[in-house]
C-alpha cells in the first residue's frame, strides 16, 4: 500500500511556525486566511498497513505533541 | 568516577562535554553503534545535532544500539545527564517526561542565562544550595520545554523539575520556565542550557562543573 502520513501540531500547543505564516499571508494581500498549522508529510510504501498506527506511535510521530492521520494513496503517486 | 559521552552521527558538543568532565574525573567517548557502556559510572548524552535531526529533533537517536545500554542504565539508578539534543534524545526514549518544542521566536538563540536550582536533592545537583543561581549558556532552536498540564503538576508534585530559569532569562518560552528536569528516581537529569561550556573563567563561568562534577 501506498500510505501518506500527515503529522500535525496537537491543538492547544502553541504553533510559531502556524502564526508565522498566518502574519505572512495578509502582509502579502492574501486576506481572510486563520487557524494555520504546519505540519508534516510522510508518504511510504509498506507491506503491511496494519503496522502503521505503530509506525506512527514509535517514530514518525509523537504523541505527546502531535497527532497523525493515516491515509490511503494507493496508485495515486510516484 | 568515570564518565562515557555518547556521540552520535551529528553530536558537536561531546569534544567539550568530554573535556569537562575530565576536569572532575576520567572519561571517554561512547559510540553510537556500539552497545556497551563501558564499565562507566554516568553517561553524558550531549548537544548537537544527532542524525541530523531529521523528523524530529532527538528522533532517530533513540535507536542507536548505545541508547539501549544507556536506556538499561538508567532505568537500574544509572547517572545520566543529558544536555540539549541530549536532552531530546532522554525525552524521545521515555526516560524523561515532555518534549522540546521550537522557540517561539523560531530562532535559534545562543546566550547566557541565569537558571535557579529548584532541585537541590539529586545527585547531579547535590553541590548545590535550593534557590541558587547558576550562569550557564543555552544555544539552541528547540528548546521550548512542554508538558501537558496534569504532567507538570504531577512533576512539580514529585520535584522532578531540578532548574527554572529566572524571570527574564526564559528566551524559548518554556512551560512554567522550566531549563531542566529529572525523572522520578532523579538519577537522570536533562537540561537545554550547557553545563560543559561553562567550565572556564575564561568563558565567562564555572557554574557549569557543580553540576558535571557533583558526584566528584
Amino acid at each position: 500500500m501506498r500510505a501518506r502520513v500527515l503529522i500535525r501540531p496537537k491543538a492547544g500547543i502553541l504553533d510559531p511556525q502556524g502564526q508565522a505564516v498566518e502574519r505572512a499571508l495578509p502582509a502579502l494581500g492574501f486576506g481572510g486566511v486563520s487557524h494555520v498549522h504546519v505540519g508534516r508529510l510522510v508518504e511510504l510504501d509498506v507491506d503491511d498497513p496494519a503496522r502503521l498506527p505503530e509506525m506512527c506511535e514509535r517514530l514518525l510521530a509523537n504523541p505527546l505533541i502531535e497527532d497523525y492521520e493515516i491515509q490511503d494513496f494507493e496508485g495515486a503517486a510516484a | 568516577m568515570r564518565f562515557g559521552v555518547v556521540r552520535f552521527p551529528g553530536s558537536c558538543d561531546e569534544v567539550d562535554a568530554l573535556l569537562a568532565a575530565r576536569r572532575v574525573g576520567e572519561a571517554e567517548i561512547l559510540w553510537h553503534q556500539d552497545a556497551d557502556l563501558k564499565g562507566v559510572d554516568a553517561v553524558i548524552v550531549p548537544g548537537g545535532f544527532s542524525y541530523g535531526d531529521y523528523l524530529r529533533v532527538g528522533a532517530i537517536a533513540k535507536f542507536a544500539p548505545v541508547m539501549g545500554e544507556v536506556e538499561r542504565f538508567a532505568r537500574h539508578g544509572g547517572l545520566v545527564l543529558g544536555i540539549c539534543n541530549g536532552f531530546q534524545v532522554l525525552c524521545g526514549a521515555g526516560l524523561l517526561p515532555g518534549a522540546l518544542l521550537p522557540n517561539t521566536s523560531l530562532r535559534f538563540v545562543c546566550r547566557q542565562v541565569e537558571l535557579q536550582v529548584t532541585n537541590a536533592g539529586i545527585p547531579w545537583t547535590r553541590a548545590c544550595e535550593r534557590g541558587e543561581r547558576l550562569s550557564i549558556p543555552a544555544k539552541h532552536t528547540t528548546g521550548r520545554y512542554y508538558a501537558p498540564d496534569p504532567v507538570l503538576d504531577e512533576m512539580e508534585a514529585n520535584d522532578q523539575v531540578v532548574l527554572r530559569y529566572v524571570p527574564g532569562d526564559n528566551f524559548n518560552g518554556s512551560a512554567r520556565d522550566i531549563a531542566g528536569v529529572c525523572n522520578k528516581a532523579g538519577n537522570v537529569l536533562g537540561l537545554m542550557p550547557h553545563p560543559e561550556h561553562a567550565v572556564d573563567l575564561l568563558t565567562g563561568s564555572v557554574d557549569g562543573l557543580k553540576l558535571i562534577g557533583a558526584m566528584v
